[in-house]
């Protein structure tokens, strides 16, 4: 299958941290991430419509949050860019190539972990096998420090974990496209901190691009290079985040951006 | 505080090996009693041979028989036939079960006759089954397919409709193929309801079978029986009755083994659930 080298440690505050949001791939790791564009894209279910046409380009190697209220269509743009539902009208370009069945080199992890209770964390983790998937998928949970768990049940495992584990079957196939559905929504405050650190670092380290879906508007704005807000079936807001990382929650810029969000998420 | 209830522990555990030894015991108490008061029974004249024959005359009756080789001939010829028609009858559910939970089209075209079919109490059709095949084996296997077919058929079925479409749309997401999917994904999923049909369908083999060989036959285990009942040996029947409770037995423990080597993950998951 894919080439595999070894997963990317990045500390966040290695050299590779000095890229910033909103300037699209830097030159180091550029080709690795997928360049995305939405053209007049739209989806209804049953006559009622979800998601207006709407346009869209994301930049390669970028890191995109979409928050909006629930049930607004945030699940349904991630499934349309996965391939997992098709769209009504319009067409998904993954690096110009429209789109025709599940997206190539995409993954997604969603709110659940969705292991396979039946098979063993590293088999999960190489779910999709191939050409050294054991050795590949152990690495893959070293790079979640979870490799000491390789032969356990996935039952036996905290939520926490399971999203770790989750993360790292993610990554093992070198996505470049990594979809997450509000992954750390049942997390405790300190588990998601750890698991919004660990994702920023993977991208740092990796270069894929990103698209997170969340409902806390603070982890888009802390981990984003840019936040979109989908209201009423548009964009109704596209917001570029230029702050350097890593970015402390409590610093005033994140705070202030957090509040515009907010306020217009609220009105 | 932790130290009394370590103190505590230690006293416990040669009381808790008493208790785990009793527990061995006790359940065999009332069986070896029940045994020896039937024995003493028979010998005083208080239970009449014709009624009920002492164990140890069941125990000579087994041992003259498998003298000739005649008790081992009946009981390998009824577990050809268990077997066998458990095989075809499992092996037909299991398919349709499979075909059925996996295609739409399939299910519209089939699944409709065969819920029509499984209200017909199988050992109902006997005299059917006769008129058409005789009493040969193949009416005994029939009726052993026919009723294994049904459990095996639904808890399949059912297996394969209840696995987590959330599971399936990752393995999408993963690009499974058809092959990887059922392998890792579907199989998986629903073997804990097969493996409820397959032991539903291995009772229903054993009762199957003792009727059939008891109406009409010329050989296995229930043929035995109905031979010595002509000749009032009670302890050959008895002996037969015996026979199938273990043959029943031996196939539930080999079912349990199944489920503990296919379902590792399984009680996992469950005592997981639980903690
Ligand atoms: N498969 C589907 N069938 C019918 N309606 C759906 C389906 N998927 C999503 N919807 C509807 O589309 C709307 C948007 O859902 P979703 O994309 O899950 O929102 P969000 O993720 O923003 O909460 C909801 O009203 C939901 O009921
Ligand atoms: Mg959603």
């Amino acid at each position: 299958m894919h080439g595999f080298d070894t997963f990317a440690f990045q500390p966040p505050d290695s050299g590779q941290s000095e890229r910033k949001g909103g300037g699209g791939p830097s030159v180091a790791i550029s080709g690795s991430g997928t360049h995305l564009t939405l053209r007049s894209v739209s989806k209804g279910f049953g006559g009622r419509t979800v998601l207006k046409p709407l346009d869209l380009a994301i930049e390669a190697g970028s890191f995109v949050s979409i928050v909006g209220r629930s049930g607004g269509g945030k699940s349904t743009m991630l499934r349309l860019i996965s391939g997992l539902t098709a769209p009504d009208t319009g067409a998904i370009l993954h690096n110009g190539e429209a789109l025709a069945g599940i997206a190539p080199r995409t993954t997604m992890m969603f709110q659940d972990a969705r292991l396979l209770p039946w098979q063993r964390v590293l088999s999960n983790v190489g779910i999709a096998r191939g050409p050294g998937w054991e050795q590949r998928s152990l690495e893959a949970l070293r790079a979640v420090g979870l490799d000491d768990r390789a032969r356990e049940w996935p039952a036996v495992l905290s939520g926490g974990q399971k999203q770790r584990v989750a993360l790292a079957r993610a990554l093992v196939a070198r996505p470049h496209l990594l979809l997450l559905d509000e992954p750390l929504g049942a997390l405790d405050a300190l588990t998601r901190g750890e698991m919004q650190r660990l994702i920023e670092r993977l991208w740092l380290g990796q270069g894929f691009t990103a698209i997170l879906v969340t409902h806390d508007v603070a982890e888009a704005v802390a981990l984003s290079d840019r936040v979109l807000l989908l209201q009423d079936g548009t964009i109704a807001l596209d917001l570029t985040i230029d702050l350097p990382r890593p970015r402390r929650r409590t610093a005033s810029e994140v705070i202030g951006l957090e509040s515009k969000i907010l306020d217009l998420l609220l009105t | 505080m932790s130290g009394m209830g370590a103190a505590a522990s230690i006293e416990a555990r040669p009381r808790r090996r008493s208790v785990f030894q009793a527990r061995r015991i006790v359940p065999w108490l009332l069986p070896a009693a029940t045994l020896i008061i039937w024995q003493i029974g028979a010998e005083t004249g208080w239970i009449t041979m014709r009624t009920l024959p002492p164990p140890l005359s069941i125990l000579t009756a087994a041992i003259s028989l498998s003298k000739t080789g005649e008790l081992e001939r009946q009981v390998l010829i009824s577990c050809q036939r268990a077997a066998l028609g458990f095989l075809i009858g499992g092996g037909l559910g299991f398919g349709l079960g499979l075909l059925n939970g996996l295609s739409r089209p399939a299910e519209l075209t089939l699944d409709t006759s065969l819920q029509m079919l499984r209200n017909v109490p199988h050992l109902a059709i006997i005299p059917m089954v006769i008129l058409w095949f005789g009493i040969g084996e193949s009416a005994k296997l029939f009726l052993v397919a026919l009723g294994v077919f049904f459990p095996i058929y639904l808890n399949t079925f059912h297996g394969v409709r209840m696995v987590e479409k959330s599971l399936i749309e990752m393995g999408r997401i993963y690009h499974l193929g058809s092959w990887a999917m059922f392998w890792r994904v579907i199989l998986p999923g629903a073997m804990p309801s097969i493996l409820i049909g397959v032991r539903y369908g291995l009772g229903i083999t054993w009762l199957t079978l003792i009727v059939a060989e008891t109406i009409s036959s010329s050989s296995g285990i229930g043929y035995m029986t109905m031979n010595a009942r002509e000749f009032l040996e009670t302890d050959v029947v008895l002996l037969g009755v015996l026979i199938y409770a273990l043959l029943g037995k031996l196939a539930d423990m080999a079912t349990r083994w199944l489920e503990h080597r296919l379902l590792a993950w399984h009680h996992n998951f469950q005592s997981g659930a639980e903690a």
